[in-house]
């Protein structure tokens, strides 16, 4: 099930890359899809930072989690390099469940 | 022959902080469950960093994988514009588009639309493209045989580390007014539709209200 997951969604990544080198111009030049397309990620991994760190399962928590964003948080405003702020973020919830 | 020169050096820098970045998806992928072999053929087939962590990211909150799958694909669509943008400015005909559409993503795009001429453009974007392929691969194998060696990814807060990832993902496309409040709203709305919907559905819920808004807006 996972392998199916994962061929379908590279497959799909794929084709849109391909997609944009490859369709007529003027369909993807439509100032509504230029608009939309770029809010998505936005969206998506503002929703992402949401769900991932306030729940379990169904359930909304707050927890060490919570902590580690704030921290991630500071890491991204001082402009920090990617893996020190995942690496940053997973230090303070291991650290924390130690106490 | 200076010029090249340069386009070298930065795509050599992009390549090695992409395989740091790389490192947190192996572990995080580890982490969510995903096998050392399936963690590696998402790099090599999907090699798209947000879309990637996203599948890893849902699958590894309990969420199904074609769910992970849909947001990986949503993710994925703002590469179509890029190929739009490279498409006049690269020229790629026959066996070299197929190939040439793998590399179109955030960097190489970047990288490729920075210069003055057509032919360096080129140059930027398969210097990038195949660059950060192997940086990208080889530090998504790195992440993933260490975290293989943890029984327990709580211990080492990896549970925390998605979040963070994909605070760092979406910093960069915050600096304006309208995306911090997209992306605010997102997130309210995400956590507050999550405890009724199944895992990993919510984020199709916000990728469906965030593309009214993109339509209809003036």
């Amino acid at each position: 099930m996972t392998w199916a997951g994962i061929i379908v969604a590279s497959v799909s990544c794929y084709a849109l890359k391909l997609a944009g080198l490859s369709l007529p111009q003027s369909w993807l030049r439509d100032p509504r899809i230029q608009r939309t397309v770029p809010l998505l990620p936005i969206a998506l991994l503002a929703a992402l930072v949401g769900t991932q760190t306030f729940s379990i399962g169904h359930h909304l928590v707050i927890d060490v989690r919570a902590a580690s964003l704030v921290v991630a948080i500071v890491a991204v405003v001082l402009r920090a390099p990617f893996l020190v702020v995942v690496a940053a973020a997973a230090a303070t919830a291991a650290l924390l469940r130690l106490f | 022959m200076a010029a090249r020169r340069a386009i070298l050096r930065d795509a050599l820098g992009i390549a090695v902080a992409s395989g740091a970045y790389a490192i947190s998806f192996g572990a995080i992928s580890t982490a969510a469950g995903l096998t050392l072999v399936q963690t590696c053929a998402l790099s090599i087939l999907m090699f798209t960093g947000a879309s990637q962590f996203a599948l890893v990211g849902v699958v590894g909150a309990g969420g199904s994988v074609w769910a992970g799958a849909a947001t990986a694909a949503l993710l994925g669509s703002r590469n179509t514009l890029y190929g739009v943008r490279l498409s006049s400015l690269l020229d790629v005909r026959g066996w070299r588009r197929p190939a040439a559409a793998q590399f179109v993503i955030d960097e190489t795009t970047a990288m490729a639309i920075a210069r003055d001429e057509p032919e360096q453009s080129r140059f930027a974007f398969w210097a990038t493209g195949a660059a950060l392929f192997v940086f990208w691969n080889t530090g998504t194998l790195v992440g993933a045989i260490a975290t293989h060696a943890i029984s327990d990814p709580k211990v080492f807060g990896l549970d925390a580390a998605p979040p963070a990832a994909f605070l760092a993902l979406l910093a960069p496309r915050l600096r304006a007014r309208e995306p911090l409040a997209i992306a605010i709203a997102a997130a309210a709305v995400a956590i507050a539709i999550l405890p009724f919907l199944p895992a990993g559905v919510p984020l199709l819920v916000v990728a469906l209200l965030v593309s009214l808004y993109g339509v209809l807006k003036r």
